[in-house]
């Protein structure tokens, strides 16, 4: 976008940097002060009026304490188990019913495109209650597959890949049909490879969704053993040896896989919205 | 269109479809119903009549909770709507290392609430960065209690949600602001126009449409609110447990021994009442935004 009347002259230029240093130090400060904090060893003083970044005496042993306070290895292999159920299940779910809803004509497709928009009026915090004893009656409290499941097909992400599957040109299909392709194969040599793109944007939002999830796997789960790792922070952190060093390796532990999650697959992401398909 | 068997279509909805119904519809009818029990998280549960809406309207902490919810709106709707724009025009240009910039202005989006809060309760306790630094400055002169006083607990939780949603927003806006004509720009700077006249008379008209999309998606949201309240006040709903949200009551009359799941559904058919509004309007932009 840096052409003709578009380009930023020197000044400009400056300005734009520090005010964007500016927000850095705003949305990634707090990150970096938390990280700060999971280094300090048990000798400092974390309390200072005169707060210090960097630790005085590096440590890991706050990670290892982690371990020690809570079974996070876990916790974290509970909310793998969750995050995988919940790709899976949109990816191919998601993925089908946007290409029938997108492509395929039928008798109804405009009744089951109705009940799924009908859907979006929904906030899930509405539904929580009985989707609990849904999941109760099929003998799913306090499993991880029961935490897992009601997401396992996001109508939203059915909404994205039909909107991705609608993009691509008509003649491309009829072409395809006139060579004798059935429905399947249509969707496998022309559908997939031009929805790669937003397949991946429903993977990352999938991956974050699960991992970052915490009211709903809290009233599923009751028993500690079962906890995925955001529940298992909040006890971390309300236990009665609470130690802000302590709380801050954990925090770290729940937040930088995530970043390098969505640091890989963000240029899928940005491009997505540069091309304007990611809406509310 | 090219013709395929009747049922091939229907393969390929049917498990949505079973979500739809069994995650969806049917939890939808059974939150009526379970409003008119007394059901109990473990099971069971009889006809009350409406005993549990009667209870709603003598509820103390659900009128606290409501007060709670309409000032953390009011707050963060005005700063959810105006700042992320700033942003977005911000990094719209392609300065090199603009990437770096937009993926960490949005990392706060991706971290968990969970963490988001954890990250803040250090901050802003008593003996916390926060308050060093204040007292530093000689701003006060004793720690500001932003975790255990009543209404700056909420502007604490506004403060983050704030921190937390800008980059959301951003990114929604950065995609209107590809819309925007250059011409237009153009024209406006031929004419004499500065940036900030130009953002005002060209950028903002120019994301109208947009700007509504994100007040009402803030204002959905601000209602649900949840995590941050929960954990910054370590599930205790703040003083006296008068910092309550309406989804943090209905999360805790629906765990332990002593909860009561009818009570819980009713109090989730007030938050869908109250909610309902916004998204209808959500929905009729989303379709508008998707024929055009």
């Amino acid at each position: 976008m840096s052409r003709g009347f578009n380009s930023v002259g020197p000044r400009e230029k400056v300005l734009r940097y520090v005010l964007l240093a500016f927000v850095l130090l705003i949305t990634v400060g707090p990150f970096l002060w938390q990280l700060a904090t999971s280094f300090k060893g048990p000798g400092e003083d974390i309390y200072t009026a005169t707060p210090r970044f960097l630790p005085e005496q590096p440590t890991l042993g706050n990670y290892a304490e982690v371990a020690r306070a809570i079974p996070v290895w876990d916790y974290i292999g509970n909310s793998l188990v969750v995050a995988f159920l919940t790709i899976a299940g949109n990816a191919i779910g998601a993925t089908l019913a946007g290409f029938a809803l997108a492509r395929l004509r039928f008798r109804g497709g405009k009744l089951v495109l109705g009940l799924i928009l009908a859907t979006l009026v929904l906030p899930g915090e509405v539904t929580i209650v009985s989707q609990y004893v849904t999941v109760r009656e099929l003998g799913l409290a306090d499993t991880l597959v029961g935490v897992a499941l009601p997401g396992a097909i996001g109508m939203l992400n059915v909404l994205l890949m039909r909107a991705a599957f609608q993009a691509i040109p008509r003649e491309l299909d009829e072409a395809a049909y006139i060579d004798g392709a059935n429905a399947w194969q249509r969707f496998v040599h022309i559908g997939l490879p031009s929805v790669r793109g937003m397949l991946s944007v429903v993977v990352i939002f999938a991956f974050i969704g699960a991992w970052d999830d915490f009211l709903w796997p809290l009233i599923v789960l009751t028993d500690p053993e079962n906890y995925t790792l955001t529940v298992g922070l909040q006890y971390l952190n309300s236990s009665f040896t609470s130690n802000p060093r302590v709380v801050a390796a954990g925090t770290m532990i729940a937040f930088i896989p995530i970043v390098v999650v969505f640091a890989t697959l963000q240029r899928f992401f940005f491009r997505g919205v540069e091309e304007g398909a990611i809406k509310g | 269109m090219p013709a395929h068997r009747w049922f091939t279509p229907w393969l390929l909805v049917l498990p949505a479809l079973v979500w739809l119904a069994v995650f969806n519809l049917w939890p939808s009818l059974n939150t009526v119903v379970l409003s008119f029990t007394n059901a109990k998280p473990l099971g069971g549960g009889t006809f009350v009549g409406t005993a549990n809406f009667q209870r709603l309207l003598t509820d103390d902490q659900l009128a606290d909770a409501l007060l709670n919810s309409v000032v953390y709106m009011l707050v963060c709707l005005p700063l959810l709507t105006v700042l992320p724009l700033l942003l977005a025009v911000l990094v719209e240009k392609r300065l090199p290392g603009i990437t770096f910039f937009r993926t960490s202005f949005y990392s706060p989006v991706i971290a968990s609430a969970v963490v988001v809060a954890l990250i803040w309760n250090w901050l802003l306790e008593d003996r916390g960065a926060v308050n060093g630094l204040a007292q530093q400055l000689g701003l006060v002169s004793g720690p500001v209690p932003f975790l255990t006083d009543r209404w700056l607990l909420i502007f604490s939780a506004i403060g983050l949600t704030v921190w937390k949603g800008l980059g959301y927003y951003m990114v929604i806006y950065l995609s209107a602001l590809g819309n925007v004509s250059r011409d237009l720009h153009e024209a406006a700077a031929v004419d004499g126009a500065g940036p900030v006249r130009r953002f005002l008379s060209v950028t903002v008209p120019g994301v109208r449409n947009t700007m509504l999309l994100v007040t009402v998606l803030i204002t959905v949201s601000a209602l649900r609110v949840f995590s941050e309240l929960y954990v910054l006040t370590n599930g205790t709903g703040g003083p006296g447990g008068r910092d309550m949200s309406v989804v943090m009551l209905i999360q805790m009359y629906s765990r332990g021994f002593t909860g009561h799941l009818g009570y819980a559904s009713a109090l989730s058919i007030l938050l869908f009442v109250v909610t309902l509004g916004p998204m209808l309007l959500l929905l009729r932009l989303n379709r508008k935004g998707a024929d055009a």
